[in-house]
């Protein structure tokens, strides 16, 4: 099977910079979002799809890598700054409507987004979002797309239409393997994922960004959001802060210290 | 009383029920009728467990895709099992691939998921998933909203109990219809990974990790690990620098764990490490730099050469109990 050009979607999220205290609020107990980045897990969803495509001949091999974000007008930023890393083109479904969508209504918007774009060879996501961090909408999106899911690669190749995987468990080490069009989700172990440089950031100014809204999709408001959510939160606490206890410096005997506080602790 | 399916899966390690799974049959007795899914085949001695824990009915299929391929057929038995007996709610572990059986069933049943849960209430017909989030500074309680409830959960949920009176469960092979993209990503081969013979890091008390200041060995950490009958963890900077394996790693690309004690050693304590441990119990941390973030969450540091300050507690707890 000859290697030919590769069609790609990455999916990338804008999320609260784990940095900064994240703060719940209001009734929906909605995640304040400002103060946003693009989630560091999904550099290496985009450096995967980079490599593949890369190795293909690039843009002017014909291969083509879509960021994807789902979200509202600030998380531009997200698919922004994967253009100035070497995404080809962005597909940003903007939204009001979408506010508070759970796992079940993200994958059903990422579903018909991806679908709009027609036929593509591989959907590439990260591990997980760093804050939402449920791993769960790759799993999802791979069966409402009907494509095979492939997910937690910490080494992936593509050889003519066959996509190989090693997916690392607690207990077993596994080869997957499948046939394009497939789902792929790849951990922080898959890659080490370039940064943007001046040329790729001027570069990224002319790359095509096309907005869609709900109804552009064929998705009716109401079934996403907190409204066509599946799952709701009732109630919200943030857990007091951990304070720095007995702090030592060792003049010796540290480990006996140690010891003692253990003793005390009744752990030993 | 309606029927809560808890899925097992008995194609890796046939013959006897997890303990995360025995605890999983306890939440769903206390909720309504506990149902066995199971994956693989029923032995006698799981068929007896399951009625020790009140199991009234267990589907289940030998068919072979379910372990060819990775995960989808087993999300296809269960929400066809599932779908069978009217469940009002699924429980499933919230292993790698528990929480990915979870999703994919949620999809079929139209139903609302919730993971990592770390334990689970019923109130007035609802189940409620309580969790920790954003990285373990807020917990939640969340529920879902449709006819079916997909949670799945953590360790220590619950003290698994048995049932008052045993029960002799109904017994039915299940044939699953795979949808055939279920059947696209083989499992072409499996490596076992080596076993430490340590508790598994979700399990364990008592936790010892030790990050870049170990620098290459970590033949102090697994020494005071053993002595206390800990688990051995590491941050990233130890599994990527290829000092201890991957599986060890706590964080937020790693586990995610709560024991009575972690001993965080040679470990800045950056965001990313904090993401998987700062909901433990007591934290007792050893580093050189006193200007690690991570003595501002520590119960307990130690300012000192983990090189000096191990080696002396291994041998003053050996003393003690000498």
């Amino acid at each position: 099977m000859e290697n030919s050009a590769l069609n790609i979607v990455v999916l990338v999220k804008y999320v609260p910079d784990a940095q900064f205290d994240r703060q719940l609020s209001g009734a929906a107990h909605a995640l304040d979002r400002s103060e946003s980045i693009l989630s560091e897990l999904d550099e290496y969803a985009l450096e995967a799809a980079l490599a593949l495509t890369d190795a293909r001949g690039g843009v002017k091999g014909g291969n083509t890598v879509t960021a994807l974000t789902v979200g509202p007008a600030s998380a531009a930023v997200a698919v922004k700054k994967s253009l100035q890393i070497g995404a080809t083109q962005g597909l940003h479904v903007c939204d009001d409507a979408l506010a508070g969508s759970d796992a079940w209504a993200t994958s059903l918007v990422l579903a018909a987004a991806i679908k709009s774009l027609g036929p593509v060879d591989m959907v590439i996501t990260g591990m997980a979002s760093t804050d939402g961090e449920t791993s769960i909408v790759p799993a999802q999106l791979s069966a409402r797309l009907g494509l095979p899911q492939i997910t937690f690669a910490s080494a992936l190749e593509v050889d003519g239409n066959t996509v190989t995987a090693r997916r690392d468990g607690d207990e077993f080490s596994e080869e997957i393997q499948a046939t394009l069009p497939a789902l792929v989700s790849v951990t922080d172990q898959a890659n080490d994922p370039r940064y943007p440089n001046f040329k790729g950031i001027l570069a990224a100014k002319k790359k095509k960004v096309t907005t869609v809204s709900l109804t552009d999709l064929g998705i009716s408001a109401d079934a996403v959001g907190h409204a066509g959510s599946l799952t709701k939160v009732t109630a919200a606490a943030e857990r007091p802060a951990r304070t720095a206890g007995t702090i030592i410096t060792d003049a010796g005997d540290a480990g006996i210290q140690l010891v003692d506080f253990l003793a005390a602790a009744k752990l030993i | 009383m309606s029927a809560i399916v808890v899925y097992i899966d008995q194609l890796d390690a046939p013959g006897k029920l997890s303990t995360t799974v025995r605890q999983l049959l306890t939440l769903a007795r206390g909720a309504g009728e506990p149902v066995a899914v199971v994956a693989g085949p029923v032995a006698a001695d799981v068929l007896a467990d399951l009625g020790v824990y009140g199991v009234t009915r267990v589907l289940y299929s030998e068919q072979a895709e379910l372990g060819q391929y990775l995960v989808a057929p087993k999300a296809d038995l269960l929400a066809q099992a599932a779908a069978a007996v009217s469940a009002s709610a699924v429980l499933v572990d919230n292993g790698a691939a528990g929480k990915e059986i979870a999703a994919r069933t949620a999809v079929a049943l139209n139903a609302g998921v919730i993971t990592d849960a770390v334990s689970v209430t019923y109130d007035g017909g609802t189940l409620v998933a309580h969790k920790s989030i954003l990285a373990g500074s807020w917990t939640v309680q969340a529920q879902a909203v449709s006819a079916v409830s997909v949670i799945s959960v953590k360790a220590h949920s619950v003290e698994a109990g048995a049932a008052a009176e045993a029960t002799s469960p109904a017994v039915e092979a299940v044939d699953v219809a795979f949808a055939p993209a279920s059947l696209g990503a083989r499992v072409v081969s499996r490596t076992p990974r080596a076993a430490s013979g340590r508790p598994e890091l979700e399990d364990a008390r008592i936790i010892v990790a030790g990050g870049r200041g170990v620098d290459g060995d970590f033949s102090p950490i697994e020494e005071l690990a053993d002595v206390l009958g800990a688990a051995v963890g590491a941050s990233r900077a130890a599994t990527d620098a290829g000092w201890i394996s991957h599986a060890s790693q706590v964080g937020q690309t790693g586990k995610k764990v709560s024991p009575q004690l972690y001993i965080s050693v040679g470990i800045s304590g950056a965001i990313q490490q904090k993401a998987g441990m700062q909901t433990s119990k007591l934290i007792v941390a050893v580093n050189k730099d006193s200007e690690s973030p991570i003595f501002e969450i520590a119960d307990f540091g130690i300012v000192g050469d983990l090189f000096k300050v191990l080696p002396q507690a291994v041998e003053e707890i050996k003393k003690r109990r000498a």
